[in-house]
């Protein structure tokens, strides 16, 4: 079992350096409750966060946490976590740039609270691969130029693994001809299924690519 | 966000009492649309009841021949199953024109029923929406209606449901479970349970404080050719300007139902007889008494294009 404390422990912080360690174990900053009487300085006393203990796995490493019920899965990556390959796009749901892969999963991190995971098991972007040991979806995203400002791979990233695993798994699209057959490995196929995850510089056809490059590698079609 | 006391419920009744003890609380489970409204403070609750852990997850078989959808059953589990793609295939449909695949592996089968309208209005904390705040008026009447209702709309209320998924439920007239807090459970049949705006459009439908729906009852299949056929701005993730359900029968006859053009799902049973005439007959009957704007006319001829490709393909092969 790891304390939250132990996040100092995480790659990134290693870049970071020792600024971000008040940071790592979630420390709600206890307010003394309403004014007292007769307290005219604050006109709005903030009350105290109210707070949950969670535990969960993250990349395989375990986290045991105390977090405001406010926090989403994103803000407890990359805040509490220090993981910030997970990227806030629209924070609404909209865009895919937060796609993580919960219990096998891809889902918008931006839209599900933290405190909702209790015992779940989280693969981010720092979790398929690392520099010098690429996941085969990052390796091929590098050599289709799957991308330009790099924003969105991440959660681009983790919903193409996540949606090979869905047409292996035989689930069907909207653009599936026949409901009850195994959906086909096709581009129409891969633009649908990835249609959550929005690219503002227009990347999608190398993104396609790289997606056919891999599930072809694995012989998925 | 505001900020909220959060509870995790263990049987569908405790959590049902939670709601009620705890005045101005919400259900949670998928969370992707409550919580972009909490975000949003357009929804504040104070607590919430998170229903995740009621085990209310599984299709289970009818002795009837249909099928029990738990609450819990996620959208793209609730496409997937190959009883739903065989014989209530405009479900499955209707589940895969929605949202992303992300949103459909959380959204589950009760939350998308209760999902709030995407009118601009309702979202924009500025304008008046007596949705959002009973009372304060319509901003969206006299303002960009372009997506909203062309029927069954009110002076008070011109927004539309979100739903794909709602419509098709119609379409197969299902029944929705719930339980209430002193632990009674009931049956509401899907064309009681949505309500019209009136005067009243912060009320949406039929349950009661603290009720929680448990499950979503199929009846037996109804066979024929099933259709879910969504216009869009864009050809995915996106909401509906106008959408068909339909299942037609080789004899032509058959059930339609309207996502995008009204408060709930909109579904005219008396419209159907129609059906083996052709599109401008049924559309006459199912937008009868429409009073549109100049944003939305062209709705009505787009119900009725939907519908006549719909029939058309019908009758092929």
């Amino acid at each position: 079992m790891i304390d939250s404390s132990d996040i100092n422990h995480t790659r990134r912080n290693v870049l970071i350096g020792g600024a971000l360690s008040a940071t790592a174990t979630v420390l709600p900053a206890m307010a003394q409750g309403p004014s007292p009487d007769g307290g005219h300085a604050a006109p709005a006393t903030t009350p105290p966060p109210v707070t949950t203990k969670v535990a969960l796995r993250v990349n395989g490493q375990r986290y045991e946490m105390d977090l405001d019920t406010r926090t989403t899965v994103l803000d407890m990556l990359r805040e509490h976590m220090r993981l910030t390959g997970t990227k806030k796009g629209c924070d609404q749901g909209q865009c895919g740039a937060c796609t993580v892969i919960v219990d096998g999963r891809r889902i918008n991190s931006c839209l599900s609270l933290a405190v909702m995971h209790e015992g779940a098991d989280i693969t981010t972007i720092e979790g398929l691969g690392a520099p010098g040991k690429l996941h085969p979806m990052q390796a091929a995203f590098v050599k289709h130029d799957g991308y330009q400002c790099g924003y969105c791979t991440p959660g681009q990233i983790c919903s193409s693994v996540a949606a090979l695993d869905e047409l292996k798994r035989g689930i069907p699209s909207h653009v599936s001809a026949d409901l009850t057959a195994q959906p086909l490995l096709s581009p129409t196929e891969l633009r649908e299924r990835m249609s959550g995850n929005i690219c503002r510089c227009g990347a999608y056809s190398n993104i396609i690519d790289a997606i056919t490059e891999v599930a072809g590698v694995k012989g998925a079609a | 966000m505001k900020a909220f006391t959060y509870q995790r419920a263990r049987t569908p009744a405790e959590a049902a009492a939670a709601a009620l003890q705890h005045p101005g609380s919400r259900f949670i489970a998928g969370g992707t649309n409550l919580l972009d409204l909490m975000k949003l403070e357009i929804e504040t609750p104070p607590h919430l009841v998170d229903v995740n852990g009621l085990g209310l997850d599984r299709i289970e078989p009818l002795p009837d021949g249909g099928l029990r959808v738990g609450a819990l059953v996620r959208n793209t589990d609730l496409a997937a199953d190959m009883r739903v793609r065989r014989d209530y295939a405009v479900l499955s449909r209707a589940l895969l024109a929605g949202a992303s695949p992300q949103l459909r592996n959380k959204a589950t089968t009760a939350g998308n029923l209760l999902q709030r309208t995407r009118c601009p209005y309702f979202y924009d904390t500025n304008m008046a929406c007596n949705k959002r705040k009973p009372g304060s008026g319509c901003s969206a009447i006299g303002g960009y209606t372009r997506q909203l209702a062309i029927v069954g709309h009110s002076d008070a209320c011109i927004a539309t449901h979100p739903s794909d998924m709602a419509v098709a439920m119609q379409l197969l007239d299902v029944g929705i479970e719930t339980v209430n807090p002193n632990g009674a459970t009931r049956t509401i049949p899907i064309a009681d349970f949505y309500r019209l705006p009136g005067s009243t459009p912060h009320i949406e439908n039929t349950l009661a404080p603290g009720e929680l729906i448990t499950a979503v009852t199929l009846p037996k299949p109804l066979g024929g050719k099933h259709f879910y056929r969504k216009v869009r701005d864009r050809s995915s993730y996106a909401f509906a300007l106008v959408s068909v359900a339909a299942v037609v029968q080789p004899d032509g006859s058959g059930r339609v139902a309207l996502g995008g053009v009204a408060h709930r799902p909109w579904r005219v049973p008396a419209a159907e007889g129609a059906m083996p005439k052709g599109a401008q007959a049924v559309t006459d009957g199912l937008l009868a008494g429409t009073r549109v704007t100049s944003d939305n006319a062209y709705k009505v001829p787009l119900v009725q294009r939907t519908l006549a490709s719909v029939l058309a393909d019908a009758r092929q092969a």
